[in-house]
């Protein structure tokens, strides 16, 4: 029998045994889970914050896991075989050359499990490519090195570059914490709202790619491309320049606020003053 | 005939330098691109370690933007056209008329020539780093604007490019012609190794793709100094269309470097599995599969460049449909090692390593094929450890496969199974090492092509870096083995392995200077 104070004893150990082991199990778990919160060793598509992001992430997770699954089964076969057949192990070879079932097996399954992925993706593509009814429209001009953003219908345009110093850079100072994604003036989106971007460039091609928000566009000079987002919450979300434009491509960053509605008149009629 | 004087005459090896620059035997031409794409390889292979250097920490520390920018293009301009493509031309002029039962290649005087014109071409490629303004810096996909800037280092490339573009399709003529024409009797088509097979339908996609990359760069040229504007905006041009026609060539291009590879691997497994190649007739049909869709699928490399929605949808499903011959060839390798006889030496670890490696690529690049999701990948280190794990495991893994494979066979020594197995395993460990953690930093949303990153990428970037840095010095072991395998020892039999298949095993080794004078009988 033990007291009651022993039996606390235990139970406190075995609680804290309990704790370092949750821990650990957490720590990894954190490591190794898609949307890790550490911003380091950080292995999956960031958080989706648009409806096209949210649907790239998940047809991207779709088809992770499929090729997955995909792979594992290669590999299974392959490890079996190496391990199973070895001559060392007395394996005699099998003398059969082709099976027109098992071939015809392995091309059919294939093909309905790409089936099975083209539906979702093309349901995506149509959401994607959709930049109808939009609320309003940005045009967005990459040139080396940084972008300028024209709000059409406000009458309110403006350059946004870099403002990481050269001395962060060079290594004579301690790198900040958005290292090479600050800039100057940052976009500024209202939540909620469809905003249909125009893209083009200046001088070379860029690309336009803030993750969280959805895929990339390519912006090219004397062509004019679109794209779409909606961001379904506040907040500041960071990008770069994703097509290789020249010595300064690294240091072309994007950064993006999103705010209410209220915020960004406010914002607006701001920058107007400023013009 | 007098046999006797004809012999004697024939087996007199010419000596010195002469030697080589006027050789027309298929060996000694076969010998001067293998050691050609092995220099270009440690080459391109240094400029990679330049590139890894700078990205081992955030903010610049080895190199200038510029130069970096340098550095990711020439090292993929020379791993593409320097390393890969004259390696496999190597193993082709070495093996197919031994394979095939040939004296020769068809077009001795042709073969030379081919070679020949390469060492001026990499010459002028890495004389353009030095030049005012330097080499190119557009990555190797040469997109204009950014080409039309750039100082004379890319005049310099363009002509590099004209030089590797003719030499590889004087190489090409020549192969489809010794296939085609100097078989022995009764080695009908469809009896050849399938080595023969997938080169035969790489010298085909080399005749179509190359004349278009050939045309992109010359209007890329013209647009450069003689007033024309096919990619120039202001002047009426299209951008994109450059990117058109550069992956109509490109597409092409990749499985112009990895079909060989697909032919060195369906002659390695087979041999360390005691057992014929599985589905010999699907394999060669999924080959030809695969080069027809290659020619209908070029946009998937472009999908963000503002494409109509139909067009997205047609490339989206045709990259799909890449899958299926893809998967036959991964299926047929595994049921050939079914209830085989396995071991495992050099040769046959690299085969394995390759078709598990191949497949990982395999399958990311099905995920790209998905064009919506491809929006995010696109143009970030997924990217690049896509196309690493496909042309790196892919092809130069079957390059090595290739070598120790056929290496006691050229030489007639066996090469030293303890150094070979040390780079197998240092090349595949600091493979992986390199490039698997470059998944995670492009899915986390690091751009290709950058001298310096945001901080989150500091630590798999310090991974890949010391992953490179194994798998770099890895490739001196394979010198080291193939100047043994040449000075001396063990000597290695006719048939080197175990009842392998094939004409050249047939022949001793290493075989005469001018081998199948008679043609063999093929049962």
């Amino acid at each position: 029998m033990h007291t009651l104070r022993e039996t606390k004893m235990i139970v406190n150990r075995l609680k804290h045994l309990l704790g370092a082991g949750s821990a650990l199990v957490g720590t990894l778990v954190l490591w190794a889970m898609p949307t890790s919160v550490q911003a380091d060793w950080a292995l999956n598509l960031q958080r989706p914050v648009t409806e096209i992001a949210r649907v790239q992430y998940d047809l991207h997770m779709l088809i992770t896991y499929i090729v997955t699954v995909i792979g594992i089964m290669v590999f299974a076969i392959m490890f079996y075989s190496i391990v199973k057949f070895r001559k060392s192990k007395g394996a005699q070879a099998a003398k059969f050359t082709h099976s027109t079932k098992a071939e015809v097996i392995w091309t059919v399954i294939p093909t309905l499990i790409l089936i099975a992925m083209a539906v979702p993706s093309t349901k995506a593509l149509l959401l994607m490519e959709d930049t109808t009814e939009s609320d309003m429209v940005v045009k967005v001009t990459g040139y080396q090195w940084g972008w300028h953003y024209d709000y059409m219908e406000e009458d309110v345009s403006f350059y946004s570059k870099l403002t990481t110093p050269q001395s962060q850079i060079t290594g004579t100072e301690t790198k900040g914490e958005n290292y090479l994604l600050e800039v100057d003036n940052h976009m500024v989106l209202p939540v909620g709202k469809k905003v249909r971007l125009l893209l083009t460039a200046q001088d070379v091609i860029h690309a336009w790619w803030v993750p969280q928000l959805g895929g990339k566009k390519d912006a090219i000079p004397g062509f004019i491309n679109e794209m779409w987002v909606r961001a379904d919450e506040t907040g500041t979300f960071r990008g770069q320049c994703a097509e290789l434009c020249g010595r300064d491509h690294g240091y072309m960053p994007i950064v993006v606020d999103v705010v209410d509605e209220a915020q960004y008149q406010a914002w607006l009629d701001g920058q107007r003053n400023k013009g | 005939m007098t046999t006797t004087v004809a012999d004697h005459h024939h087996d007199e090896v010419p000596k010195g330098i002469t030697r080589w620059l006027f050789t027309t035997n298929h060996k000694d031409i076969g010998t001067l691109y293998l050691w050609f794409s092995f220099i270009m390889f440690l080459v391109g292979g240094a400029m990679s370690l330049v590139i890894r250097a700078e990205l081992f920490q955030p903010g610049l520390q080895v190199v200038d933007p510029h130069f970096f920018n340098q550095m990711t293009t020439v090292h993929a301009l020379i791993m593409v056209f320097g390393a890969v493509m004259p390696g496999f031309v190597g193993f082709a002029n070495w093996m197919i008329p031994m394979m095939i039962g040939a004296p020769d290649m068809a077009l001795p005087r042709l073969n030379n020539w081919s070679f020949w014109l390469l060492p001026p071409a990499a010459l002028l490629l890495v004389i353009s780093l030095f030049v005012p303004g330097g080499g190119p810096a557009s990555g190797w996909t040469l997109y204009p604007p950014l080409t039309i800037q750039g100082g004379m280092g890319m005049d310099f490339t363009i002509f590099t490019v004209h030089i590797l573009g003719m030499s590889s399709i004087l190489g090409s003529i020549n192969i489809i012609a010794t296939i085609l024409n100097m078989r022995a009797p009764g080695m009908t088509l469809m009896k050849m190794p399938l080595f023969v097979w997938t080169w035969l339908i790489t010298a085909f996609l080399l005749l179509a793709a190359i004349p278009v990359l050939a045309g992109a760069v010359t209007m890329l040229l013209t647009d450069r100094h003689f007033g024309t504007a096919f990619f120039d905006p202001a002047g009426g041009g299209d951008p994109a269309l450059f990117q058109h026609i550069f992956w109509f060539f490109g597409h092409p291009e990749v499985y112009i470097l990895i079909l060989p590879a697909f032919g060195v691997i369906s002659q390695v497994i087979p041999t360390f599995s005691r057992k014929p190649l599985f589905g010999y007739t699907s394999m060669v049909f999924a080959s030809a599969a695969i080069a027809f869709l290659s020619f209908i699928v070029w946009a998937h490399h472009m999908y963000t460049v503002g494409m109509p929605l139909s067009g997205e949808l047609f490339f989206m499903y045709a990259t799909m449909l890449i899958a299926i011959p893809t998967g036959v060839k991964i299926f047929n390798w595994l049921a050939t090692m079914w209830r085989g006889s396995l071991t495992f030496e050099t040769p046959m670890l690299f085969a394995v390593s390759v078709v598990c490696l191949f497949t990982m690529g395999g399958l990311t690049g099905l995920m790209m094929s998905i064009t919506p999701a491809d929006f995010q990948y696109h143009d970030t280190y997924y990217i690049v450890a896509h196309f690493h794990y496909t042309i790196f495991a892919g092809s130069v893994l079957s390059m090595f496969a290739g070598i120790y494979y056929w290496l006691p066979k050229w030489t007639g020594h066996m090469y030293d199974e303890t150094l070979g197995k040390w780079h197998f395993w240092l090349t595949v460990i600091g493979f992986n090492v390199t490039f698997f953690p470059q998944h995670f930093l492009g899915l986390a949303g690091m751009p290709r092509r950058i001298p310096d990153y945001a901080l989150q990428f500091t630590e798999f970037n310090q991974i890949s870096t010391i992953g490179s840095l194994v798998m770099g010095f890895a490739q001196l072991i394979l010198l080291v083995v193939v100047v043994k395998a040449i000075r001396g020892g063990k000597k290695a039999s006719a048939e080197v392995w175990e009842n392998p298949e094939g004409l050249e095993w047939s022949l001793p080794s290493p075989p005469p200077y001018h081998t199948f004078a008679t043609a063999p009988e093929v049962r």
